[in-house]
């Protein structure tokens, strides 16, 4: 794979490269971070750094426009928290923050820009009936519900089906864990419970810690096979660790050792080589090193798969195997989760209903 | 060049393979589609339309293709992309052409943020402007389409471009969407008028696009004053009347009509302020064309 189409990645390791880029290279970039969702994130970062105005001005209008629905977002995600705030608070539970909720909140540079749709939250298990009760009396029901997809979630996934709120639309993903309770990796979400962190400026509000924030984003995207998003996924993680590293110089090291501890070193030995591979995450060579405990069986396989997987969802990025490389990725995920004599079936369901649905849709026009 | 003075059959084949570039007023757009009738009507409609070479920026790079699987030969359909991106459910093969220009308004509308954004119909004379907000059935296209085959310059038939201290507004002359009777009445009432096809069965009922003056489209890149704002409503057997209406209510009626009101917030609001207290503002209602061609000259004349 040729991840130098990738002209945004290219824009991101050296966004000094903006005065170089001719009209064309533009042209792509903008589709590119349109594709990735990363449109607000090319705002913040030349508007931080003043440079703006070295965009052509064709370009600099695609890119100037995503302001005004990030601006939206971040104004109305502290009044969602809030509101969360007060369900959680009737039942004397915190209300802790998951990815990029908990990046615009920890008020960290891969909060910055980021654009995201739901409110993601992690509940302790033994609450989560009480906390759902409570959501409900605050007005959040489950969308569209389905007795299938509800069985799916509640046994196989670490999150139950997502709540929108009756009157304001907004969605909250509700977590009780950060891997599926099925899957190969033991994790106690007690361990991430133990060292959540406050937000300041809030009572009763928190996030994970540095490390186990690296260590969520990372697992999240190297097993919950969800890679439409894929490339904006990795810029967060490119994110977090320049920033977390540069704070603490322990940060390396913490890093692997809790991925050690939380049997995450297969994600954390993902998350390290592509960032470095498509964003040149500054990266000490011993943290490479430490993690490579957590290579996989086939390496270039999985290399094959992830270099096309994690391009930003474009025609320009996909070569003639990125749709397989997804497809498989998304097969993957699943299997992870689930044996096979249960993916097989579940797989078929799903693959029936999404026929049926394009058919009523159709019908129905 | 000009998309009038290709070959048709190379404009055929760019459509279908790498694409056409072409520029409207302040955009760029590539088009790709492999249905003849899609390149054929854009020759017809956007003659003099500039194409512009491959290494331009592009703003929308539009797809209007034939959805995979079997439907492609039981009810074909067409579906649009954008940016590998579907906003929309597709809609039978024989509105493809629809469908372009529909999505082209998407494009425009929920992207082009540095304007304000309202759906209105937009001509000019004389160097003043008037804009025509009014929903779907209000007779804004037929009157559009009759001023302009009139002498008015057409600045757009749907979307008023308006810059932030509201002192332009941008034209965008692509053509005019008009529809069921009305296609007939403006065919009758001006021959010289030129349709792209007519379309049946769409979710608009029958549809025609009507190609926009030549005068109009070459002065694409000049924007215009806004001075009225008029709220047009067509009703059977009605007379001619112009009444004034208030700043308050004119402010509501285009506020509910505006695609990025609620994106803009503040700066939206700030905008609309502007742009109502330069203007004035009136209720228009109309039954036959000549009167109300001759109550916009009068009006005109009156400033």
């Amino acid at each position: 794979m040729d991840i130098s189409n990738n002209k945004l990645a290219e824009l991101l390791r050296q966004p000094e490269k903006i005065k170089k880029f001719s009209l064309l290279d533009w042209s792509v970039v903008i589709q590119q971070a349109r594709a990735s969702n990363l449109l607000y994130k090319l705002y913040c970062i030349f508007n931080q750094n003043d440079s703006l105005e070295n965009i052509p001005l064709q370009a600099r209008r695609h890119i100037e426009a995503s302001r005004y629905t990030g601006e939206n977002l971040y104004q109305s995600v502290f009044r969602e928290v809030e509101y969360i705030n007060a369900a959680l608070q009737s039942i004397d539970l915190p209300v802790i923050l998951l990815k990029g909720a908990a990046y615009v909140a920890k008020n960290v540079d891969a909060g910055n820009g980021r654009l995201f749709s739901d409110v993601d939250i992690l509940v302790e298990k033994n609450f989560l009936p009480e906390a759902e009760k409570v959501f409900k009396q605050h007005g959040w029901f489950a969308n569209d519900y389905d007795e299938y997809n509800d069985h799916y979630y509640r046994t196989w996934m670490h999150e139950i089906p997502a709540l929108t709120h009756i009157k304001r639309d907004s969605v909250l993903d509700v977590h009780h864990a950060i891997v599926p309770p099925t899957s190969n990796i033991k994790l106690d979400t007690s361990k991430l419970l133990n060292c959540i962190e406050k937000v300041d400026g809030f009572a009763n509000v928190f996030t994970l810690s540095s490390v186990d924030m690296v260590l969520h984003s990372a697992v999240h995207l190297f097993q919950d096979g969800e890679l439409e998003h894929g490339f904006r996924d990795l810029v967060d993680l490119d994110s977090l660790m320049k920033e977390f590293s540069a704070q603490d110089p322990e940060f390396w090291m913490k890093l692997v050792s809790r991925a050690q501890e939380l049997d995450l070193q297969r994600s954390i030995f993902y998350a390290l080589r592509y960032t470095q591979r498509f964003l040149s995450t500054p990266i000490p060579q011993e943290g490479v090193q430490r993690t490579e405990i957590g290579q996989p069986v086939f390496p270039k396989l999985m290399d094959f798969l992830f270099e096309r997987a994690l391009m930003p969802a474009h025609s320009t990025c996909d070569d003639r195997f990125t749709a397989i490389a997804r497809w498989v990725l998304y097969i993957r995920a699943h299997y992870l989760r689930m044996p096979l004599y249960l993916l097989i079936p579940h797989l078929i369901r799903k693959a029936y209903m999404k026929r049926v649905e394009k058919n009523k849709a159709v019908t129905t026009q | 060049m000009n998309i009038g003075s290709i070959p048709q059959c190379d404009l055929l084949d760019t459509v279908r393979n790498e694409g056409i570039v072409f520029r409207i007023a302040d955009f760029t757009i590539k088009l790709q589609s492999p249905f003849p009738e899609v390149a054929i009507n854009i020759q017809k409609l956007y003659t003099d339309y500039p194409v512009v070479g491959p290494d331009s920026f592009v703003d929308f790079h539009m797809k209007v293709i034939s959805p995979k699987g079997l439907r492609r030969w039981y009810h074909p359909q067409v579906e649009f992309y954008f940016d590998g991106f579907r906003p929309f459910k597709p809609l039978p093969q024989k509105q493809a052409y629809a469908m372009f220009e529909w999505s082209l308004n998407w494009c425009i509308a929920n992207h082009m943020h540095s304007y304000f954004i309202v759906h209105a119909a937009v001509v000019e004379k004389d160097g003043k402007c008037i804009i025509l907000p009014a929903p779907p059935g209000s007779g804004k296209s037929t009157l559009c389409a009759s001023l302009v085959m009139s002498g008015w310059r057409l600045l757009s038939d749907e979307l008023a471009l308006i810059d932030s201290n509201a002192e332009n507004v941008f034209p965008v002359p692509r053509p005019i969407n008009l529809k069921n009777a009305s296609i007939d009445i403006i065919r009758d009432r001006f021959p010289d008028s030129i349709f792209g096809p007519v379309i049946k069965d769409t979710a608009k009922g029958t549809v025609s696009h009507l190609k926009p003056p030549a005068n109009s489209v070459r002065l694409a890149s000049k924007p215009s004053r806004p001075v009225w704002i008029v709220f047009p409503e067509y009703q059977v057997g009605s007379d001619v009347v112009l009444m004034k209406k208030s700043k308050a209510q004119t402010f509501m009626g285009v506020a509910k009509n505006a695609f990025n009101y609620t994106v803009l917030r503040r700066e939206g609001f700030n905008t609309l302020v502007r742009l109502i207290d330069s203007c004035d503002c009136y209720d228009f209602r109309y039954s036959k064309i000549d009167e109300a061609l001759e109550t916009f000259q009068l009006l005109l004349e009156s400033k």
